[in-house]
């Protein structure tokens, strides 16, 4: 059936993109794993651990809560930020100057730098001067993020929720706009409510984009850092300490080479296990895509 | 290379990590893979399931050496094995 015959030489383009990879991710991984079974204490001086640092830190108590928490957040954010988006994208004018202003307005969190927005929500939250803050203690609201732990949550997810629905709003909007005007045509000769065009003609179109869009949010918000850190530095206590925060003190501030390269795999093993099960998921998807496909 | 601080075990290791890519490589030239559905619930290709088996094996080992007192080498044991069944049946 296939009787094409491949070039493999074409492989050989890539190569100079290989020995950069090399050079800048390949090696270091390779490094990482080396420390991850010693203690390094400097450039001549590091004995073979074998495989305790990976038991210390499985059986971390610290670490394994700052785990749960990081499942609890990108889980909490995903069923919120998605749902939203997909209303947003929903009620977002269609064409005309309103569709570029309402496209520009709701693009601009995404462009503040991640650790902007972090100081920009620690000033808005505060008692004293923030507009939020402020306005809560107002109204007799008891409203403190450097000592309330569900006070910090909140605000951590709400700011999270106001940097990045946007981009879910935007997959969503151009998921939406690529349904061709013959669907809708077809639902109003029906006289289909707006549910069942909902439910039957934009959500089963959207499934790709909402699924690219739940891989970013997840992946980002698996391995977020610097808005967490300006805004709680991971307090009160540890209550928002996330994965990668746990990771920098161990790493930069204490200096625990072993542990931290051991953690870092970890860390690394479950990113490339989710995002390889999304990849698949997406492949998978376009590959077997039905001409009718229902849900 | 000082900097990357080889240990024998690491080094046996990214060794082997390195024959295997070579070996997919020379067994692919002489005859390529079909992709073909297995007990994974997606179908795959001779290399897809060797990143399956790696990727169970890594997480295969973490669990042994985190949470039981079992030898390591009763990981990569059940790892050999799995990789096995998988590019065969998987």
């Amino acid at each position: 059936m296939n009787n094409k015959v491949y070039n493999n030489r074409a492989w050989l383009l890539v190569l100079p993109m290989l020995v950069l990879v090399a050079f800048s991710a390949i090696i270091p991984l390779m490094t990482v794993v080396n420390y991850s079974v010693q203690d390094v204490l400097g450039p001549h001086a590091s004995f073979f651990t074998g495989t305790e640092w990976f038991r210390t830190m499985l059986n971390d108590p610290a670490l394994q809560t700052a785990f749960g928490r990081q499942i609890l957040f990108s889980l909490t954010i995903l069923a919120i930020q998605i749902p939203l988006g997909i209303g947003i994208a929903l009620i977002m004018p269609k064409q005309g100057w309103q569709a570029s202003a309402v496209l520009i307005l709701i693009t601009l969190p995404l462009l503040i730098p991640w650790n902007v927005v972090g100081s920009i929500w620690q000033i808005f939250t505060r008692g004293d001067i923030g507009l939020m803050g402020w306005s809560l203690r107002e109204i007799g609201i008891e409203y403190n993020i450097t000592r309330n732990a569900g006070d910090a949550w909140f605000t951590i997810i709400l700011m999270d929720v106001w940097h990045w629905t946007p981009l879910v709003a935007m997959l969503c909007y151009s998921g939406l706009r690529s349904i061709p005007e013959a669907y809708y045509q077809a639902a109003r000769i029906d006289r289909a409510s707006k549910w069942a065009v909902f439910r039957y003609i934009q959500l089963p179109k959207l499934t790709n984009v909402l699924v690219i869009a739940v891989l970013l949010r997840f992946m980002h918000s698996f391995m977020i850092y610097a808005e967490p850190f300006v805004l709680t530095g991971g307090g009160p206590g540890s209550s928002t300490t996330f994965l990668s925060q746990s990771l920098a003190t161990m790493a930069i501030g204490q200096q625990d080479l072993g542990p931290s390269a051991a953690f870092s795999i970890i860390y690394f093993l479950v990113i490339l296990l989710v995002s390889w099960v999304f990849y698949t998921t997406i492949m998978h998807m376009q590959k077997d895509k039905t001409p009718q496909g229902g849900a | 290379m000082s900097w990357m601080v080889w240990t024998l075990p690491t080094a046996i290791f990214f060794s082997s990590i390195a024959a295997m890519l070579a070996g997919m490589t020379v067994w692919e030239i002489y005859s390529p893979t079909v992709e073909r559905k297995g007990f994974l619930p997606i179908s795959t290709t001779r290399g897809d399931r060797l990143f399956v088996s790696l990727l169970s094996a890594a997480f295969i080992h973490l669990g042994v050496v985190g949470f039981t007192s079992l030898s390591i080498l009763v990981a990569s044991a059940i790892s050999v094995l799995w990789l096995l069944v998988l590019m065969r049946w998987g």
